[in-house]
C-alpha cells in the first residue's frame, strides 16, 4: 500500500523519550475504515507510539503521512487540520473535571466551529445518545461510572465526525461487560460512520473481537515483530513471543505437544 | 553450616545442620557468572528463608542454567528456583550510578533545561496575554468567574485575619521600643506607613502563594496526571490560553484589592493593641494615621502585590503544566509552586525596594 493510499503511513518510524530509543525501524500502513490494533507486552512502548502518531512527542526519525500529508514537517495550520479530522478516548476518559459532560463534548465544536449555541447543543445531545448517554449531559465526570466515562469520551472523541479515532487502552479498568460493550460500539461506528479505528491494547478477547489488523511490538527487538489479522497470527504465528502473547503465555512447544 | 568446596569449573556448596540465614559463605567472587554451582543438601535439620535470601544474594549473578540442585528440601528448591527464573534486568536498562563530577553535571545539565523552560513558559504566557488583547485567546469565561471566586472573595477571611494579626504584632513590638522615647503615638505611623508599603502586600502573597498558588499547581498537576492536558493539545487549545491565562487574570485582579484589605485589617490591629493596651485615644490614633497616610507608599504596596501575583501565577501554573504523571508528582509540584514563589516574591521585593530607593520613591 502507498502513502497516498493508507490513510497513516508509517515509514522506519523510531519513537522514545529524549535520547532513549523505545522502538525503531517502524513501518506500517492503515488502511481507510480499518480496525487496527498496535499490541505489545506492558512497557513495550504502544502508547508511546500512539502519543507520537498524535503529535503529542516528536518522532525520533522517520516519517508519518496522515491523510496523504507529511505529519512529522507539517506546519501548525496542517497538524491543526489533521487533528481536527481525529478523535482521541485517553486511557482515563480524560474528561474535564470542572465540566459537565455536555461542555466536554461541546469543547471541540466551540474551538474548530462557527455553529451557534443551540446547534452545539443538538450536536452534544446526539453524540451522547450515540455512546448510550443519552440525559447525561448536565452530569459532571465524578458523578458517574468508569465505563460511562469512557464512553462519554468517545463521545468528546467522535464530536467532529473524525476519520479517524485512536484509543488507548479502552479496556483498561472495566469489567468484562462494559469492555465487551464498549467493543461493540467501536465495531458499531466503524461499521455505520467509516470510521478509521486505532486501538493501543493487550486486552486478548478485545483484540479478537474488533481486530481486523494488528502490528506487535516486541520489547526485545524493540520493533514489529509480527503484522496482520489478529486471528491469523494465531493460527499460523510467526514467532514464539506472538504466539505466546495470543495465547497468555502458553508457549508453543507445548501446545504441538 | 555452608561448606565451599571448588572443583575445576565447579563451585559445590553443601548445605548442612541448621540454616537460619547467620552463615558466612565465601566464595572465589571472580568470574562468578561463568562457573558452574552446585547446592548440595546433606542432613540438613532445618532452614528458614533467611537462609534462602543470604544464599540468594551471594549467587545473584550466576545465570540460573548454571545452577544444579541436589537432596535440597522441596520448599528450599523450589524458592530458589523461582527467585532464579527471573529474568535479569538488561544492563542498558539498569539505573546508572554516576560518579561525583557526573553528577555535578547532571544538576547543571538540569539547571539549564529549567532555565529553558521556564523561558518557554514565560514566553508562552506573553504571548497568550498579547493574544488576549487582541481577542484570539480562548478560556471559558465561566472557568475565569469561578477561579476569580476563589482566590478573591474566598481569601478575604484569612487575609483579613493574618493581616489584622500583623498589625497587631507590629503594634506590640513597636510600641514597646517607642515608649523607651515616650513616643508610644507614633505607632500608630509605624503601623499605617508599613502596612502600606510593604508589610501588607508581602503578607497577602505569602498567604495566596500558600493558597491559591498551591492550588493552581495541585490542579493543572492532577489534570496532567488524568491526561487532560494530553487531551487539551490534541484538541488543538493552547494550555496557556485555557488554563494560565484566566488564572493569571484572576489572581491580578485580586491582588489589589486583597492589599487594600490587608492594609485597613493591619491598621485596625495596630489600633486594636493602642487603644486597649497602650491607652491611646482612639481618635489620636485615627489622626496619626491619617496623617502618615501617603498615596505613594499605597501604591508602592500595591504594585508589589500585582507582581506578587504574576509570580504567584506563574509559579503554580508552570509546576502544574510540568508536573509529572504520577500522584507523588503532584505533591512535588504543590511544595515547589509555593516555595519557588515565596523565594521569588523576597527577591523582587528586593529588587523593587532598591529600586524605589533608586528613584526616590
Amino acid at each position: 500500500m502507498t502513502k497516498e493510499k493508507a490513510i497513516i503511513h508509517v515509514e522506519n518510524l523510531s519513537i522514545g523519550y529524549d535520547d532513549k530509543v523505545i522502538m525503531k525501524d517502524l513501518s506500517f500502513d492503515i488502511p481507510k475504515g480499518d480496525i487496527f490494533i498496535i499490541m505489545g507486552g506492558s512497557g513495550c512502548g504502544k502508547s508511546t507510539l500512539l502519543r507520537t502518531l498524535t503529535a503529542l512527542i516528536p518522532a525520533q526519525t522517520g516519517q508519518i503521512w496522515i491523510r496523504g500529508i507529511d505529519f512529522i514537517n507539517a506546519d501548525k495550520k496542517q497538524k491543526l487540520d489533521i487533528m481536527k479530522h481525529s478523535g482521541i478516548l485517553y486511557q482515563s476518559g480524560a474528561l474535564f473535571s470542572s465540566m459537565t459532560l455536555a461542555e466536554n463534548v461541546a469543547l471541540p465544536l466551540q474551538q474548530y466551529t462557527a455553529y451557534a449555541p443551540g446547534k452545539i447543543s443538538k450536536i452534544v445531545s446526539f453524540k451522547l445518545a450515540l455512546v448510550g448517554l443519552a440525559g447525561y449531559e448536565d452530569y459532571y465526570p465524578s458523578e458517574i461510572s468508569g465505563g460511562m466515562r469512557k464512553r462519554a469520551g468517545l463521545a468528546r472523541a467522535l464530536a467532529l465526525n473524525p476519520e479517524i479515532v485512536y484509543f488507548d487502552e479502552p479496556s483498561a479498568g472495566l469489567d468484562p461487560i462494559s469492555s465487551k460493550n464498549l467493543d461493540d460500539l467501536i465495531l458499531e461506528i466503524n461499521k455505520t460512520l467509516g470510521t478509521t479505528i486505532i486501538v493501543v491494547t493487550h486486552e486478548l478477547p478485545s483484540i479478537f473481537a474488533i481486530g481486523k489488523n494488528s502490528i506487535f511490538l516486541d520489547k526485545t527487538i524493540k520493533t514489529i515483530s509480527a503484522k496482520g489479522n489478529p486471528n491469523e497470527l494465531l493460527k499460523n504465528p510467526p514467532n514464539q513471543q506472538v504466539y505466546e502473547f495470543l495465547t497468555r503465555g502458553v508457549s508453543h512447544e507445548k501446545r504441538t505437544k | 553450616m555452608v561448606e565451599v568446596k571448588t572443583k575445576d569449573e565447579s563451585i559445590i556448596l553443601i548445605l548442612q545442620g541448621v540454616l537460619d540465614g547467620t552463615e558466612h559463605i565465601d566464595l572465589p567472587v571472580l568470574q562468578l557468572s561463568h562457573k558452574k554451582i552446585q547446592l548440595v543438601g546433606e542432613n540438613i535439620e532445618s532452614w528458614n528463608t533467611d537462609f534462602v535470601v543470604t544464599l540468594f544474594s551471594v549467587l545473584k549473578d550466576v545465570p540460573k542454567e548454571n545452577i544444579t540442585y541436589s537432596q535440597l528440601p522441596q520448599g528450599m528448591e523450589q524458592l530458589l528456583r523461582l527467585a532464579f527464573h527471573a529474568p535479569h534486568k538488561e544492563e542498558e536498562n539498569q539505573r546508572k550510578k554516576f560518579p561525583f563530577l557526573e553528577r555535578i553535571g547532571e544538576i547543571g545539565i538540569h539547571f539549564c533545561r529549567s532555565v529553558k523552560k521556564g523561558s518557554i513558559f514565560i514566553h508562552e504566557c506573553m504571548a497568550s496575554w498579547s493574544r488576549q488583547l487582541i481577542g484570539k485567546a480562548v478560556y471559558r469565561s465561566k472557568d475565569f468567574w469561578m477561579i476569580l471566586t476563589d482566590c478573591g472573595p474566598k481569601s478575604i477571611l484569612i487575609v483579613s485575619l493574618i493581616s489584622f494579626m500583623v498589625g497587631l504584632i507590629l503594634a506590640f513590638v513597636g510600641a514597646i521600643q517607642l515608649k523607651t522615647f515616650g513616643a508610644q503615638i507614633y505607632v500608630a505611623s509605624l503601623v499605617t506607613i508599613g502596612m502600606t508599603r510593604i508589610m501588607g502586600a508581602i503578607m497577602t502573597g505569602v498567604i495566596m502563594a500558600g493558597r491559591t498558588g498551591a492550588s493552581y499547581a495541585a490542579t493543572i498537576g492532577t489534570m496532567q496526571v488524568n491526561e487532560e492536558l494530553d487531551a487539551l493539545q490534541t484538541m488543538g487549545i493552547s494550555r496557556t490560553d485555557f488554563l494560565v491565562l484566566p488564572r493569571m487574570n484572576a489572581l491580578l485582579l485580586s491582588m489589589p484589592i486583597l492589599i487594600l484589605l490587608a492594609d485597613v485589617m493591619g491598621i485596625l490591629g495596630g489600633c486594636f493593641v493602642c487603644v486597649l493596651f497602650w491607652d491611646i485615644p482612639l481618635s489620636e490614633y485615627i489622626k496619626y494615621s491619617v496623617n502618615s497616610f501617603n498615596m505613594t507608599n499605597f501604591l508602592v504596596g500595591v504594585f508589589h502585590g500585582i507582581v506578587f501575583g504574576l509570580i504567584i501565577a506563574l509559579c503554580g501554573c508552570y509546576f502544574g503544566v510540568h508536573c509529572g504523571r504520577n500522584a507523588d508528582s503532584v505533591g512535588t509540584a504543590t511544595t515547589n509552586a509555593v516555595v519557588y514563589a515565596i523565594v521569588w516574591m523576597i527577591v523582587m521585593t528586593g529588587l523593587l525596594t532598591a529600586l524605589c530607593q533608586g528613584l526616590g520613591i
